[in-house]
């Protein structure tokens, strides 16, 4: 027995416990006979993966030229064709000198979110406001035109800034209708009750394809002659409606999380319904769904995908069309890779903004 | 059921017994002997180590130097041992730990059924005895959820005994509890150790230490500082920390 | 009169408008004036423009002859069927797709999150990957890739990806081949169901017996066994009747076997491997949901690892996995409609496509598509629901 009193100085931890790297390895990797075999596994998954993977994609590929011609004989990837169609993937067919202007809404859209979501930058309501009310005006005169803009209609809107355009106004308009549903579907009232959960039930059961093929085939009928909608303003009415019966079951969440002694304390300081709800309960509830909200957003985006199917080019419709150009024919992986890194950075960022968010407002709850 | 394997010699021996929570030394040069039906009280400050030298008896913690032997098993890293060994010790936790997905009668056979391969029968007939013991047969067929904080530690103390272990470990088994329950869950502790049970108990009820224990180990930053008699260990402790510890304790 | 005088002497008469009840009525009988006279209006639009278009309404025309072919019929079908046949025939690839969808998807998931929790840090890595990297990219787009990218760029079927002489992988599809039944193949069928019960039983009954007297009973290998054994001895007293048809090259394409179609094949592995990703995080976050105490004590009772498992974490993870889980169930439902942009025919792709654009009848093919997505989703929560029921937990 070796470790029998000795007292003097610290004592380190025996000889089977190493440190640094290799304690780490095998504290992590090869604790158990089994997970030593797993580690093995893993490790030939990637061996046979990530260096074919890496030859393809950076080693063999080819960036330059400006044809197809340009990757003949290479066997990795062509990217050319992603760097010669950049602008349509980003911009769709917006007509090329007028840019300038997508990239002035890009610009304010994120500086606004920024700083309307960003924890450290003071003034979050004039932003969030801002991003609201005043900047869909905004984005509506500058990318359709008017106020002596030159008019871009909207079958030229395509590529990722059609995806921006449908998931954010999407989002926007469902907000509003979604905090309606939300305190309709808690109503005492049997009528307004049934309506919110009818139309929110639907809705949530049915696929997205059909609400979108609701807007785009059936709304023409629904309407009187003469009043019609252009395609993007169809879609953009089916997603918001189907957006909003999400954003309500989110919003519904955050409303039932208040606890019922603060509708009390507000109605026996005199408050009414309106006030209860529009100075007490509603901001409480809003800032717990912050991350709700940005979730379906996110999915939102991903979901944007389909306008595809009714004709639209967003990012993947671009991307698609592209690859199935004959001067570009067999490049669609490329197309793909791009669309995907593209479609993958943004939710991975917002979703990492949404986890720390929830990790705020988890901590800030316990605190109380 | 078991093979009696009456092992002469202590219940419970650590030896020169350390542990590491990574660059953290935990446990230091931990020497304890406890004898057979002898009870223990183990105090001393919150995160001095109590819990982890407990734990580390039925190895929910694992030590690294030094020797740990239970009824005559040294614990190793055969995984046998270990489950032997568990077999032989009760626990009581802190936040009593019970399965909320199972009935009070259904905590009580779940080791039993699976462990000592017992019918279930002769298994209920078993827990309900241990039930009557801590005074609460009428809820066998409810569900944890709904039963008060004593009455869960109750049911947690008959649950461990349901094994017939021949040691009980004890975490704090009062502290998340109401006054008025802390009585009712040393009643039963105080009649168990009238039986003669081996217990070690990590416990603030001075009280209970004073009347039950036969010996009061003191515990300060990983290590045991003092062993004593109820007695020597109130009126005349030997060293300044358990003094410094003791008029806190008692006002 | 009298009433009314009586009311205003006890207590000051309310005025209607702040009588909360007549408020709430008003308030209704408004929406109800609102929803329905907005319902009208577009009804009466939706009339006329119909009539303008010559278009009939009502469901005689699900009698009519379709006149198109659908690549894959599980039920007998030809372009001679009626619209009806074709409806049912879409209904079927779509349950077909979301079942197999879900199973898939609950498989890898609950594999692929569990690995999330492994103590080997690289395995743990690796499943963090899959899901961020499968979670972050829209459905459509990953549909996308498996059929263009990657299934329609196979080989023509005279240079098959081979497998045993017997699997077929080409731009066609994948061939595999096919069980051809003789007489007395039906024996055989019923002694494979006949060992699956007895199966079954035996493992229902072990534990029974377990709990009971605390006999060991070694139920999978005697359950083994007789799976195995029992077709195998009726197939062989039969002489075996039964043959594989196996797929062959003729001409530019494969005859005989079966063909599952790029379509079909590129929809399961898309929206299991989507699916599978949610439903990892589902499952981790379902068992770290289970209190660490809760394991200690098991372990501290005696019971082994695999015990603790089976009888205390997963009883009380599936609690809190099973209710997400449904709407991950509705997801592969709903987005087994993604199925059309690639035309594998499904009900969107077939009836809300093709029979709408044929008959016009906008109304009601959207409204039969509507509410068969509805009535498959309740059917789905519902079954969930009950399941959840029986191990809900009962507090104070
Ligand atoms: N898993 C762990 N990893 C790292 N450090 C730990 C871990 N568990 C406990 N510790 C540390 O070990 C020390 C001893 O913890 P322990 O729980 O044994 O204290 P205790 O004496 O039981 O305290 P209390 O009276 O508050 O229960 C503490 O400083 C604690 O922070
Ligand atoms: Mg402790």
């Amino acid at each position: 027995m070796d470790a029998q009193g000795t007292s003097q100085g610290p004592i380190l931890p025996p000889a089977g416990v190493v440190h640094g790297p290799l304690g780490w390895l095998r504290a992590n990797l090869f604790s158990t006979p089994f997970n030593s075999l797993l580690t093995v596994l893993c490790l030939y998954l990637l061996w046979i993966t990530v260096p074919p993977l890496i030859n393809w994609a950076i080693i063999d590929a080819t960036v330059s030229g400006t044809d197809r011609t340009a990757c003949a004989g290479a066997s990795g990837a062509c990217w050319t064709f992603v760097k010669m169609r950049f602008g349509q993937f980003i911009y769709g067919l917006y007509p090329i000198e007028e840019r300038w202007r997508v990239n002035v809404v890009f610009a304010v859209g994120i500086l606004l979110v920024l700083a309307a979501l960003s924890p450290r930058v003071p003034g979050k309501l004039w932003s969030g406001g801002a991003f609201v009310f005043v900047f869909p005006v905004l984005a509506y005169v500058l990318l359709g035109g008017g106020l002596g803009l030159p008019v871009v209609e909207t079958r030229l809107w395509g590529g990722l800034m059609l995806t921006l355009v449908v998931a954010t106004t999407a989002t926007v308009v469902s907000l509003p209708l979604g905090i309606i549903l939300a305190l309709a579907r808690s109503s005492r009232m049997p009528i307004v009750k049934g309506t919110a959960v009818v139309f929110i039930e639907v809705v949530r059961g049915v696929p997205m394809i059909t609400v979108l093929f609701m807007a785009s085939v059936m709304l023409p009928l629904f309407l009187p002659p003469g009043m019609n909608f252009d395609k993007l303003m169809r879609a953009l009415i089916g997603i918001s409606l189907f957006a909003s019966a999400y954003m309500a079951e989110v919003i519904r969440g955050g409303l039932q999380a208040i606890p019922r002694g603060q509708i009390e304390a507000a109605q026996a300081l005199g408050l009414n319904y309106t006030r209860t709800m529009g100075l007490i309960v509603l901001p409480q509830a809003l800032k717990l769904v912050i991350p709700g909200i940005v979730n379906s957003f996110i999915s939102l985006f991903k979901d944007t995908t389909l306008v595809a199917i009714i004709g639209l080019f967003d990012l993947l419709g671009m991307v698609q069309t592209a690859s199935t150009n004959p001067e570009w024919l067999g490049s669609s992986v490329e197309g793909y890779v791009f669309a995907a890194f593209v479609f993958g950075c943004f939710c991975l960022a917002m979703s990492r903004y949404s986890q720390a968010l929830e990790r705020r407002l988890e901590t800030g709850h316990r605190r109380r | 059921m078991t093979p009696a394997t009456p092992s002469t010699g202590p219940a419970i021996q650590i030896i020169g017994m350390h542990k590491w929570y990574g660059d953290f030394h935990v446990l230091k040069d931990i020497n304890l002997t406890v004898e057979k039906g002898e009870r223990i009280v183990v105090c001393g400050p919150s995160g001095s180590g109590k819990s982890t030298m407990i734990r580390c008896i039925n190895r929910l913690e694992e030590h690294q130097r030094g020797q740990i032997v239970v009824d005559g098993i040294e614990l190793t890293s055969d995984l046998k041992r270990i489950d032997g060994i568990r077999r032989e010790v009760g626990m009581v936790f802190q936040q009593f730990n019970l399965f909320p997905h199972l009935t009070v009668l259904e905590n009580l056979c779940l080791a039993p059924i699976w462990v000592r391969h017992m019918p279930r029968p002769e298994a209920e007939a078993l827990a309900m005895s241990y039930l009557e013991r801590v005074r609460i047969p009428e809820q066998a067929r409810k569900y944890p959820g709904q039963l008060s904080g004593g009455q869960q530690q109750r049911v947690a103390i008959a649950r461990a005994l349901c094994m017939n272990p021949r040691i009980m470990l004890f975490d704090e088994p009062t502290s998340a509890l109401d006054p008025e329950m802390i009585k009712e869950v040393l009643d039963v502790m105080v009649s168990l150790a009238e039986d003669g049970m081996t217990m070690l108990c990590v416990t603030h009820e001075m009280g209970f230490a004073r009347t039950v224990a036969n010996r009061v180990v003191f515990m300060d930053q990983g290590e045991i500082v003092e062993a004593a008699a109820p007695e020597q260990f109130f009126n005349a402790p030997s060293s300044e920390r358990t003094r410094q510890f003791l008029s806190q304790i008692l006002h | 009169m009298a009433v009314e005088a009586k009311a205003t002497s006890s207590a000051p008469r309310t005025p209607v408008w702040r009588d909360p009840a007549i408020r709430s009525l008003a308030i209704q009988a408004l929406l109800l004036v609102v929803v329905l006279g907005a319902g009208w209006w577009l009804l009466d639009n939706t009339r006329q423009n119909l009539n303008r278009q010559g278009i009939a309404s009502g469901f005689g025309f699900l009698d009519h002859t379709a006149g198109f072919a659908i690549v894959m019929h599980l039920i007998p079908y030809s372009e001679a069927s009626s619209y009806g046949m074709a409806l049912g025939v879409a209904l079927i690839n779509t349950l077909l797709v979301t079942s197999l969808g879900i199973f898939l998807a609950t498989v890898i998931g609950f594999f692929v999150g569990v690995a999330r929790l492994s103590s080997n840090w690289l395995v743990a890595r690796l499943a963090a990957f899959y899901v961020e990297a499968l979670r972050n990219v829209p459905l459509l787009l990953q549909i996308f890739f498996w059929y263009f990218a990657v299934l329609r760029a196979l080989p023509p079927p005279r240079e098959s990806v081979t497998l045993f002489g017997a699997f077929f992988l080409n731009l066609r599809g994948l061939y595999v081949p096919a069980p051809v039944a003789a007489s007395g193949f039906g024996l055989v069928l019923l002694a494979g169901g006949v060992a699956l019960v007895a199966a079954l039983g035996l493992g229902l009954w072990a534990r029974r017996r377990r709990v009971a007297t605390g006999q060991d009973f070694p139920a999978a290998a005697v359950s083994l066994g007789l799976l195995i054994g029992l077709p195998l001895l009726v197939a062989a007293a039969t002489g075996f009747p039964m043959s594989w048809e196996l797929p062959a090259l003729k001409g530019f394409n494969f005859q005989g076997g079966l063909v599952l179609i790029p379509e079909f094949v590129a929809m399961v592995l898309a929206i299991s491997l989507y699916a599978a990703a949610y439903i990892a995080e589902i499952v981790r976050s379902g068992i770290l949901a289970v209190n660490r105490g809760q394991t200690e004590a098991s372990l501290a009772l005696g019971l082994s690892p695999a015990q603790t498992l089976r009888l205390v974490v997963v009883p009380q993870a599936l609690r809190v996995i099973v209710p997400p889980l449904t709407s991950q169930y509705l997801n592969i439902l709903k987005n087994s409609s993604l199925a059309a942009a690639i035309a594998y025919p499904e009900l969107v792709s077939v009836f809300a496509g093709t029979v709408l654009n044929q008959t016009g009848q906008a109304i009601e093919v959207m409204a039969i598509t509507m509410a068969i997505y509805l009535s498959v989703s309740l059917a789905i929560s519902a079954f969930m629901n009950w399941y959840n029921g029986r191990n809900a937990l009962r507090e104070r």
